[in-house]
């Protein structure tokens, strides 16, 4: 039985695409940990390995062989199956972004990335995110403890009325570019400079609400420690809990990757010009993909940092605050931004004629 | 309303401290500043705390050139609150006439209060620096004359601290 190329080339982009997100992730628990000394004047790990490079596989080899409980009184089928859509989800993400411009070899077009020229793009980012809830909300309630089940309720809400405000200012940056497809919205800016000139407000609205989304502090209730226990991992244990833990980290990545290709400019090196004309190569070559993957990683690194330093610098909000800020704040200020890009799109398409 | 304070203007907040970001803005500064400050952390098993001559740690025997200076009086047994120390006393024909036979300390019982080291009329109990104890076994806790023997040469410290208070 011959398997057919294009799939055989997918599965090996998945490979990939998994073990490096995992890795990614589990670095970013050692650097959340390590920033979060060193804002309060610590060390942080730096027994295992150099530096403590290799704390957080030591974690997930402690999370391997711990026992795996499961509550008499939960339901086990559903108890097994919320961390598998958290990370399932969270996963699925990174089919769409782009870390790279593809690399054209005889007209061909070869990328990282398994569907960054996905028409629907954004569409479907958003679509992953908002099923991620799930995970999260039958995560609390299979538990059948009451603090889980608060907590999946927090996060369900929050996630409801945070998307809407991050779906508006996603709205504006559709309304600058004019497309949906993530690809097409990093050439022009690579062209016309990055979105987050043209929508700064729009930026700060879905870097607040990717906090909320990812339920990062200022708005990590659903995990709210002195009220809720654990939250919603309070009843899982061993690898299950891991799942769930490189879930939230593996969604704070696929944010901020989409955060640096939507207002960030994506790969793209230096705003206003032709990267590759600037550097003297040409475009599609192996050198500027390199180049793009070393720009784009690092807007999104940069970007994650931005979502750690945040955690360990405010406090949490209150459950009453989060709300008010999301639908009497956050809400009008975003359907004011897309009213005013529209408007201003308009004239300009009209006075152009 | 006599214990509501007045509303003063510059107590309230401004528009911009209202709008929240600017202050955001200045907290994240302010921890962006500090990480980039001295470490306070002590690198533990490499880099050991030595205390000052006060410090009460494991209680020893003083230990000097011809045996110890415990005349086995069981002041220190007695005193305990917690129980902790058991004395056997011997004869000898030394001049001191008297020797603990057995002086036993469960250090699973002691709470370093330092009584022993208190009553003591002869300087022969204080309280060392030792403060890493740890043990495999209950049995392990307690310490009999073998591993409560130190020479008085290691004790000049405390010995000094305790003589400023006597």
């Amino acid at each position: 039985m011959a398997i057919p190329t294009n799939l055989l080339i997918a599965l090996i982009q998945a490979g990939i695409l998994v073990n490096l997100m995992l890795v990614a992730a589990a670095y970013m628990v050692l650097a959340e940990r390590k920033i979060a000394a060193w804002i309060q004047n610590r060390v942080g790990p730096n027994r295992v390995g150099p530096w403590g490079l290799f704390q957080s596989f030591a974690d997930v080899f402690k999370l391997y062989l711990k026992e795996d409980v499961v509550p008499a009184a939960a339901d086990y089928r559903f108890h097994a199956l919320a961390p598998v859509i958290s990370i399932g989800v969270a996963i699925t993400v990174y089919a769409i972004i782009p870390f790279s411009p593809a690399y054209v070899h005889d007209g061909v077009a070869y990328s990282l990335a398994m569907a960054p020229n996905m028409d629907i793009g954004i569409l479907a980012v958003l679509a992953m995110t908002s099923v991620g809830v799930y995970g999260v909300a039958l995560a609390g309630w299979s538990s059948n403890n009451k603090y889980s089940l608060l907590g999946g309720l927090r996060s369900a809400a929050q996630m409801i009325s945070y998307e809407l405000s991050m779906g508006l200012a996603i709205i504006g940056v559709v309304l600058v570019s004019g497309t949906l497809n993530i690809v097409e919205m990093i050439d022009k800016q690579a062209a016309y400079g990055w979105n987050v000139l043209y929508q700064p407000i729009g930026f700060i609205l879905f870097l607040i609400t990717a906090l909320a989304e990812t339920n990062r502090a200022p708005f990590d209730l659903p995990e709210a420690e002195p009220e809720l226990v654990g939250g919603y991992h309070t009843e899982y244990s061993g690898m299950k809990f891991g799942l769930l833990y490189l879930a939230e980290y593996a969604n704070m990545l696929a944010s901020s990757a989409i955060m640096a290709a939507m207002y960030l400019g994506g790969w793209d090196a230096i705003p206003f010009l032709d990267d590759a004309t600037v550097l003297g190569l040409e475009a599609g070559s192996i050198p500027m993909v390199l180049i793009g993957h070393v720009v784009f990683l690092s807007k999104a690194f940069l970007l994650v940092f931005v979502f750690i330093w945040v955690r360990w610098s405010l406090p949490r909000f209150r459950y009453d605050q989060l709300m008010n800020l999301g639908w009497k704040i956050l809400l009008p200020i975003s359907l004011v931004n897309v009213v005013v890009t529209g408007l201003v799109i308009f004239f300009q398409q009209y006075f152009s004629k | 309303m006599a214990n509501i304070k007045e509303n003063i203007e510059s107590q309230r907040l401004n528009f911009w401290e209202r709008i929240y970001l600017p202050e955001i803005a200045k907290g994240l500064g302010l921890t962006l500043k500090q990480m980039f400050k001295p470490k306070f952390t002590r690198q533990y098993p490499e880099e050991r705390w030595i205390p000052e001559g006060s410090y009460r740690g494991r209680p020893v025997l003083v230990q000097e050139e011809d045996g110890e200076r415990c005349v086995a009086c069981g002041l220190c047994s007695r005193v305990c609150p917690a129980l902790a120390i058991e004395v056997r006393a011997g004869e000898t024909t030394a001049e001191k006439e008297r020797y603990p036979e057995k002086f036993e300390i469960n250090m699973l019982r002691c709470i370093y209060c330092g009584f022993c080291e208190e009553v003591c009329p002869e300087e022969a109990i204080v309280m060392s620096k030792d403060y890493e104890l740890v043990f495999g076994s209950q049995e392990e806790g307690i310490l009999g004359k073998d591993k409560l023997l130190v020479p008085v040469a290691q004790l000049q410290e405390r010995l000094e601290f305790l003589r400023q208070w006597r």
